[in-house]
């Protein structure tokens, strides 16, 4: 099904990714709904997985509890919902990380504050 | 001498002397010239007469009902006013609930005048351009009563002064006013299913009942006034509503499948709104009149199926999304103040967390789930808060591309992983909260591409103040969106505990009623 319109409807798109300093990303914590929802964040392509991880997470996910005990040998890492091992040492982009790639991780034995998921 | 004596017109002569005779066939110009938007949705109308106004008995005196309304209502204003009425609510957290109602629900009304002007004179029939002529009346007097009943709240607290402005840019405003732009820039008919049917008819009594009644309980005369002085113009409004759709299924059997798509979209569309309403209702009002759960149970569980039972006449089905909705009543309101919480230094009104007391309640009102799964958040927070660590959440949400809310829903059947749901179109990928957001934006990808999501906005730098100096070494993005949202940090946001309105009230009400 398409827009039914008076006249041909073609509008560009409002986020393509020439809009943007650089990629967006969204990244979510299975588990730990404090964070109401998945973040968004630009993130540049040259990236490596490393950094996001050990760089960027912190300052996103730092205030929870459990974010100190996390394992990250043993987190589970998913793109579009699709299980995946990102390669920590390549880049975002060299990992199929794209403009508007939603990625999670979850980390097994953590649950969040008394086991609620929050 | 005989003197000719006319005789007395009825009511139904009157309305159409009034209504029906102001109307012709043009000859200058073709029909379809004049009314250009009939076709292209699809819809069939064969007679335009056979639509019955619901209006058409009462119309005669309906300018003096709205007249002698509108005195009352003035007249409680300004005694509410005169008499520092704004003490005498429960408590000064109270107000908040206005903040949202002005900021989130108030522009809507104006929308709805607009777009009922809008349709009425695109309706080549006279009975709906009047109906709608008239609803578009009703809805500025609405707009117009609420804002001069809250403006009263502008002079003593915080938050309620930019509403307007706030309502083009707040990332939480953009949820309602989506909502009703995507309507508007609709057919005529689409317009008339969505707002007339999905919302006034098998919504609005979770919209406005709450807020009413919520004012009502909690002591505040004056917002109850504008309550009371608007619902049986609503009554008025759901009636259209529920005429003007069984005309249309009337009118020809290939409207069905076009009118119950749309009943699909604009139920989910304004049940997505809703959000707001359950959180308001369970965080929000220090007195709560009931729970969102009761609510959701009474108003659409009970009559709605009613409703739905009267329509499958005419072969329409309960909508896509219905069986969600049901499921997610245990849960919509707590997550959704968790967003709120979370966000409470980028909104202009206070947030907190449930006290001991309100847990109390919440936890009667919700035996399964809420100490299971909420208790310990907000027994967390508070912990936090009081060892001076106020969570407040510094990244900015993923939004649904659809109903453009962060994306916090569950999965209908585990409200302990967050839904996601993606799309590609032309290449490019598309996120939403859950099947009903994502169904829309697959029938419709080439409008939601369109999204103005308030994150995404703020990445491309689209929201910040004109004298803005990114160069400058102290430059704070989230402080320079808060400038452009015209929110005054520290005052009109953050934590109810520490704000200015707190300690405002208190004071005032001491006064009141001690030396």
């Amino acid at each position: 099904m398409a827009v039914k319109s008076i006249a041909p409807y073609a509008f560009e798109p409002k986020d393509t990714a020439d809009k943007f300093p650089a990629p967006l990303l969204y990244i979510g914590w299975d588990d730990h709904k404090m964070f109401c929802a998945p973040f968004c964040a630009p993130m540049a392509p040259t990236m490596k997985f490393g950094e996001l991880v050990q760089g960027a997470l912190p300052g996103m996910y730092g205030a929870h509890p459990d974010f100190a005990r996390i394992d990250w040998g043993q987190a589970e890492w998913f793109l579009s919902g699709k299980p995946f091992t990102p390669d920590m040492d390549k880049t975002l982009a060299e990992n199929g990380i794209g403009h508007k790639s939603a990625i999670r991780f979850c980390t097994p034995g953590l649950t969040g504050l008394q086991g609620s998921c929050f | 001498m005989d003197m000719k004596v006319n005789k007395k017109l009825g009511l139904k002569e009157r309305y159409n002397l009034m209504t029906r005779d102001l109307a012709w066939t043009p000859t200058y110009q073709a029909v379809k010239d004049v009314f250009p938007y009939m076709e292209y949705e699809g819809i069939k109308i064969h007679d335009w007469d056979k639509f019955e106004d619901p209006f058409r008995m009462t119309m005669d005196s309906y300018w003096k009902y709205q007249a002698e309304k509108e005195r009352k209502l003035y007249a409680i204003i300004d005694a509410f006013t005169q008499n520092n009425g704004h003490l005498g609510v429960t408590d000064g957290r109270y107000i908040n609930a206005l903040k949202l109602f002005l900021t989130g629900v108030s522009p809507l009304e104006y929308m709805a005048h607009r777009g009922f002007a809008h349709v009425g004179r695109q309706y080549p029939g006279a009975g709906p351009r009047v109906a709608c002529m008239m609803q578009s009346l009703d809805e500025i007097r609405h707009a117009q009563t609420q804002i001069h009943s809250l403006s009263n709240y502008n002079k003593h607290y915080n938050g309620f002064q930019n509403w307007r402005h706030q309502h083009d840019r707040v990332w939480y405003l953009s949820v309602p006013k989506s909502f009703f732009d995507d309507a508007v820039s609709a057919g005529p008919f689409e317009f008339i299913v969505a707002i007339g049917f999905a919302f006034e008819y098998v919504l609005t009594n979770l919209l406005f009942v709450p807020f009413i009644s919520g004012a009502a309980y909690n002591g505040d005369m004056g917002a109850m006034a504008f309550g009371f002085s608007a619902q049986s113009d609503e009554s008025r409004h759901m009636t259209l509503g529920l005429e003007i759709i069984k005309f249309i299924l009337e009118q020809d059997p290939d409207n069905l499948p076009i009118v119950q798509a749309w009943l699909d979209k604009w139920f989910w569309r304004g049940y997505r709104v809703l959000t707001l309403v359950a959180m308001m209702m369970d965080y929000m009002l220090p007195k709560r009149v009931m729970s969102w759960k009761e609510a959701w149970e009474v108003y659409a569980e009970q009559n709605g199926a009613a409703l739905f039972n009267d329509l499958a006449r005419y072969g329409i089905k309960v909508p896509k999304g219905w069986e969600q909705a049901c499921k997610d009543k245990d849960h919509l309101s707590h997550q959704a103040w968790n967003v709120f919480y979370n966000y409470g230094a980028a909104a202009p009104f206070h947030t907190w967390a449930p006290s001991e007391k309100d847990m109390e309640w919440l936890s009667a009102k919700y035996p399964d789930t809420f100490d299971k799964y909420y208790r310990p958040l907000w027994t967390h927070y508070a912990k936090e808060q009081a060892e001076g660590r106020r969570f407040y959440n510094k990244t900015l949400p993923m939004l649904c591309q659809v109903c453009q809310i962060p994306m916090f829903f569950t999965e209908p059947d585990d409200p302990t992983k967050v839904a996601y749901r993606e799309s590609a179109y032309q290449g490019v990928k598309y996120h939403c909260c859950s099947d009903g957001c994502k169904h829309i934006f697959d029938n419709e990808p080439e409008k939601y591409t369109q999204s103005w999501l308030p994150v995404h906005q703020i990445y491309q730098g689209n929201c910040f103040p004109e004298d803005v100096d990114p160069t400058k070494p102290d430059f704070d993005p989230l402080m320079e969106v808060l400038r452009y949202y015209k929110m005054e940090f520290g005052r009109d946001n953050l934590d109810y505990a520490d704000s200015e309105d707190k300690k405002n009230f208190e004071a005032w009400r001491n006064q009141a009623t001690s030396n």
